[in-house]
């Protein structure tokens, strides 16, 4: 869910410092921060003007590129001038373990069961989910692949093909490619065995591979001809659709999706009116707003009744859509991906 | 008096030695000495390291475990307190040892914060406690210095009695990237000298008017920024680029050829870049040989060829000599070049460097792979030395 450039950080670092240094002295705001960009625009419709409006409170806004260590600088610093941060699964995770972040008040957020199982954490509330998905564009190919197997079928779609570079994506569709079950493939990469067999079925194909590394690339990619079929997240191809006037088709059969969550930073001094905002995003009636503007699914239970059935249809969270799904597993990965990363690298540069 | 004047000289370089001390040798030397530190653990599980010292293999000491117990409340209070993610940055240490501790190491410490018998408590948060494995993995990490980062750079490791080993086929990496990192240096020294040599005689002996011009053909993307240069090369050479739409127009080509993303874009652009690091050092020498010489030469019967073999050749040697060793050199620490303009198969070991300081943020693996190719600048530069002599270059 990195989107920002550098620049955009900096300038957003020196506003916060200054907004810090005001704030501090007169009992501060809520201080929400995310991802910028596209996306925050669309939360900035959704939920943080209607929670001012609604609860007569200021909300101010900050953006970042992410990294736990931002987060644990500023736990360590003692100067933390944030409330509610959206992070990714991976900082989630950490920050959790390290108590960087205050445990989620469930019944103070609408209880456990107003959100999907995956949405629900000890310290963390998911926000939006997102997806890996197989693209193509109708312009260029006739014939649509239908999943993995087809990614690895060169005799079926002829073409270049676009991965993530690195194992984490990579060696999860290798397996499912080969005919792995979706709910098997971490015990297999947890072996020698699965990991071997993964590469091979990469062997299969290495010659019409090209890797990617920013998530801006794929729908160029797929545009200019460059490749047949491409890994890509959901929403950069969605907005290429709706934005760019392409054509590109969604294979979402076994996609491999994340999520990203709401976090309370430790010591907060606003944690209730984080978690007050926190219940107000949490109503499907509001969360439904998000997905009309930007293509991610949300998180609520009851939200996708709510929402227009085409915009459905290009979520990860549509029940078609979900079938298959893979989730990331952001322990595995945690503890393997030194290992991964050497093979790979090793693999890849040869 | 003498000694006073040397006195003097030395008080006035030294604020260039301290800027020097400080701006360059201290900071590189601090980074490179990231490549054996080995404190993440020790400082974290000191009481455990002390605890295992006398162990070899068998059954793990009672004590280790209480150690371990006592080790990492007292990290998990220290870190909840100020959030310096100690025990994370350890686990990160010990997963290098052992894949799975990056997150073993944080659960057991979460598990034995509770009261309760600690050896059930560490047992019960990862069979693996009762393996040897892990306590061995902290022994092993226990600093303060380790060799396992440059032993990585050379594709070797421990094995679990401590000896020296051969990394498995699939993961051995950076021998080959080594090879490679020299092998592209040397294919872009050479295209350079083939091209750069001619060029500088035709400057050295074109008429006067026309020299500045050819001087500036060389210089004026000289002055052009690298980055620039090699994004212009990927515009050119791209499958919808002008080259291909000339070849394809031209009816030479039916399909548009893949010059992008592999060897050949890498070495047309490093070559481009590095010309003048050739030409100038070429040049300077051939400008100063005695032009009465190879007419001396012609006068007592030389042939053309004879003249430049035996005559201007050898004179221009010197200038060779430094033009290939300041081309080489820096062709080996090329970075962007390859990034855009190559393959997977066509990284340097800077990409790699590149790889670990900013994607993994693991700094130990980056600093060991800038101290494997500090070397390889090294031992070129002393077999520069031993075949060729600096004294060379300073004629030059």
């Amino acid at each position: 869910m990195r989107r920002r450039s550098l620049l955009g950080s900096i300038g957003a670092g020196g506003l916060a410092l200054a907004r810090g240094g005001r704030a501090q002295a007169q009992g501060r705001d809520l201080t929400v921060v995310s991802w910028g960009g596209a996306y925050q625009d669309a939360q900035r419709e959704v939920y943080f003007r209607p929670w001012m409006t609604a609860r007569n409170q200021r909300l101010l806004e900050e953006t970042w590129d992410g990294g736990v260590g931002v987060l644990r600088a500023r736990i360590q610093s003692g100067a933390n001038t944030w409330d509610l941060v959206q992070v990714e699964s991976e900082e989630l995770l950490i920050g959790t373990e390290e108590g960087l972040f205050e445990k989620m008040d469930w019944d103070a957020i609408g209880g456990r069961d107003n959100y999907i199982p995956q949405a629900v954490s000890d310290s963390g509330v998911g926000a939006i989910l997102y997806s890996f998905i197989l693209a193509w564009d109708r312009q260029r190919l006739r014939e649509a692949p239908r999943g993995w197997a087809d990614f690895f079928d060169t005799r079926r779609i002829p073409g270049r093909r676009g991965l993530r570079r690195g194992p984490k994506t990579t060696l999860e569709i290798a397996l499912l490619a080969d005919g792995v079950a979706p709910s098997a493939i971490y015990r297999t990469l947890g072996t020698d065995a699965g990991v071997d067999r993964a590469f091979r079925k990469l062997d299969s194909i290495r010659g019409d591979l090209a890797w990617w590394e920013r998530g801006s690339q794929p729908p160029q990619w797929l545009a200019s001809g460059e490749v047949a079929l491409i890994v890509a997240y959901n929403g950069r191809i969605a907005a290429a659709n709706t934005n760019d006037g392409r054509d590109f088709g969604i294979a979402w059969n076994q996609n491999l999706y994340t999520l990203d969550s709401w976090v309370i930073m430790r010591g907060s001094p606003n944690r209730q009116k984080a978690l007050d905002f926190l219940r107000f995003a949490g109503q499907p009636q509001v969360q439904a707003g998000l997905p009309q503007r930007i293509r991610y699914g949300v998180t609520a239970r009851g939200a996708n009744a709510l929402i227009p059935r085409e915009v459905l249809a290009e979520l990860p969270t549509a029940p078609q859509n979900a079938e298959a799904a893979l989730q990331i597993d952001d322990k595995f990965w945690l503890d393997n991906l030194d290992r991964l990363n050497q093979r790979f690298n090793a693999w890849v540069s040869r | 008096m003498k000694f006073g004047s040397r006195r003097g000289a030395i008080l006035l370089v030294a604020p260039l030695l301290l800027s020097l001390l400080i701006g360059f040798i201290l900071p590189i030397g601090a980074f490179l000495w990231r490549a054996v530190a080995d404190d993440e653990v020790a400082s974290v599980l000191p009481r455990s390291i002390r605890a295992l010292a006398s162990w070899r293999d068998g059954e793990v000491p009672e004590a280790a475990f209480a150690a371990l117990a006592e080790d990492l409340r007292e990290a998990r209070a220290r870190d909840l307190e100020t959030g310096a993610g100690a025990i994370a940055r350890a686990a990160a240490r010990l997963n290098a040892e052992l894949p799975g501790m990056r997150s073993l190491l944080p659960a057991t410490a979460r598990r034995v914060a509770q009261p309760g018998d600690d050896r059930a408590r560490i047992l019960a948060s990862g069979e693996a406690w009762s393996t040897p494995a892990p306590w061995r993995a902290i022994r092993r990490a226990g600093g303060p210095v380790t060799d396992f980062r440059l032993l990585a750079t050379l594709d070797l490791k421990h094995d679990a009695e401590g000896g020296i080993e051969q990394a498995p086929a699939e993961s051995a990496i950076y021998r080959g990237i080594l090879l490679r990192t020299l092998w592209i240096s040397a294919s872009a020294t050479l295209f350079c000298l083939l091209l750069g040599y001619p060029l500088a005689w035709l400057i050295a002996t074109a008429p006067r008017r026309a020299q500045p011009w050819l001087l500036g053909g060389v210089l004026l993307p000289f002055w052009t920024s690298l980055i620039v240069r090699t994004a212009a090369w990927m515009v050119l050479l791209q499958k919808e680029g002008i080259v291909n739409a000339a070849l394809l127009g031209a009816g030479v080509v039916q399909e548009p050829l893949p010059l992008l993303l592999n060897r050949f874009a890498v070495l047309v652009a490093m070559v481009h870049i590095l010309l003048p690091f050739m030409v100038l050092p070429v040049l300077a020498v051939v400008q100063e040989i005695d032009p009465r010489l190879p007419r001396a030469a012609a006068s007592l019967g030389a042939g053309r060829l004879r003249i430049f073999f035996r005559v201007l050749l050898p004179l221009s040697l010197p200038g060779v000599g430094a033009g290939c060793l300041l081309v080489f050199v820096q062709a080996l620490g090329f970075y962007v070049t390859p990034a855009l303009l190559g393959g997977p198969n066509d990284q340097m070991l800077a990409w790699f460097i590149g790889f670990y300081a900013n994607r993994t943020v693991d700094w130990g693996m980056a600093a060991a792979l800038s101290v494997l190719l500090l070397g390889a600048v090294g031992a070129v530069i002393a077999l520069y030395g031993r075949l060729v002599g600096f004294d060379k270059v300073r004629a030059a």
